[in-house]
C-alpha cells in the first residue's frame, strides 16, 4: 500500500494497522524519516516537499511491487508527506512484513534507496542563508544501485 | 497538444509550472524537446544550464534523452529527485 499526503502520520498507528489479529507475522521493520536542524552547514527552519502528483503514486507503486517480487513480504507500506514541515517532524514512512527478519530488513532498505533515487520528490530548504534546493546526492545513487 | 511540466528549480527559473504546446516543427524526442525549450528564450535558457542535470518523464515514467515522443503526450522536465 502507498499514500502520498500533506498531513504528519502516526507510525504506532500504522504498523497496528498492518499488523493487528495476525498471527503469521514474524517481523516488522519500520523506518521513519525525519526532518533535521541542519542544511548544507546551516541551520534550516523549514522544508517544503514538491512532488508530481500522479507520477509519485505511479512511482511509489512500481517501487513497492519491485519489493514484493524480490522478498516474501506479508503487508507492505510506503507513506510519504509533501507540503511544507519543521524540524522534527516525519516525511516518509517504510513498514514491511514478513515471516523472517531478513526479508523485512532487506526489502525497507531497499524501498528507501529506490524510493530517494526514483520518486519525483524536490525539497526546497528554508536556512539562516535563505532558500535554496537541495541536491542529489551520489552516495544515495550509490546506495540505489547496490540493488541493481 | 503536449503538456509540459516544470518542477523544483526549473519551474522557478522558467516561472511556469506547466502550459502546453503543439510539437515544434523537427522535434520527435523529449531531449529535443528539452534543446528546443532551452533556445525559446533567455529564462529558459538559464533555467537548463545554469544549476545542474535536468531529467525528464514523458506519462508519468523516467524516459532517456531518445523517447519518441506523441503529439498528446504530457512531458516533465526536472533536477535530480531528492525526496525521502
Amino acid at each position: 500500500m502507498i499514500r502520498v499526503q500533506a498531513e504528519p502520520f502516526d507510525a504506532g498507528a500504522e504498523i497496528e494497522a498492518l499488523t493487528h489479529g495476525r498471527t503469521d507475522v514474524g517481523a516488522v521493520v519500520s523506518f521513519q524519516g525525519i526532518v533535521r536542524a541542519e542544511e548544507g552547514g546551516e541551520r534550516l527552519t523549514a522544508l517544503t516537499l514538491e512532488h508530481y502528483p500522479g507520477m509519485t503514486e505511479r512511482e511509489l507503486e512500481r517501487i513497492e511491487a519491485e519489493a514484493r517480487a524480490r522478498w516474501p513480504l506479508q503487508a507492505s507500506l510506503i507513506v510519504h508527506r509533501y507540503g511544507r514541515m519543521t524540524p522534527g517532524e516525519p516525511i516518509v514512512l517504510v513498514v514491511t512484513v514478513s515471516a523472517h527478519r531478513q526479508a523485512a530488513f532487506d526489502a525497507a532498505a531497499f524501498l528507501m534507496d529506490w524510493l530517494k533515487t526514483q520518486a519525483p520528490f524536490w525539497k526546497l530548504a528554508e536556512t539562516s542563508a535563505g532558500a535554496a534546493w537541495v541536491e542529489a546526492k551520489a552516495s544515495d545513487d550509490a546506495a540505489a544501485a547496490r540493488w541493481q | 497538444m503536449v503538456r509540459i511540466r516544470y518542477f523544483a528549480w526549473l519551474r522557478h527559473k522558467t516561472g511556469i509550472g506547466s502550459e502546453e504546446l503543439a510539437l515544434p516543427d523537427g522535434v520527435r524526442t523529449a531531449r529535443q524537446l528539452g534543446d528546443w525549450l532551452a533556445a525559446r528564450s533567455p529564462g529558459f535558457h538559464e533555467a537548463w544550464t545554469s544549476t545542474g542535470v535536468v531529467r525528464m518523464a514523458v506519462n508519468h515514467e523516467h524516459v532517456e534523452d531518445d523517447v519518441e515522443l506523441g503529439p498528446d503526450d504530457e512531458v516533465a522536465f526536472f533536477p535530480p529527485v531528492t525526496g525521502g
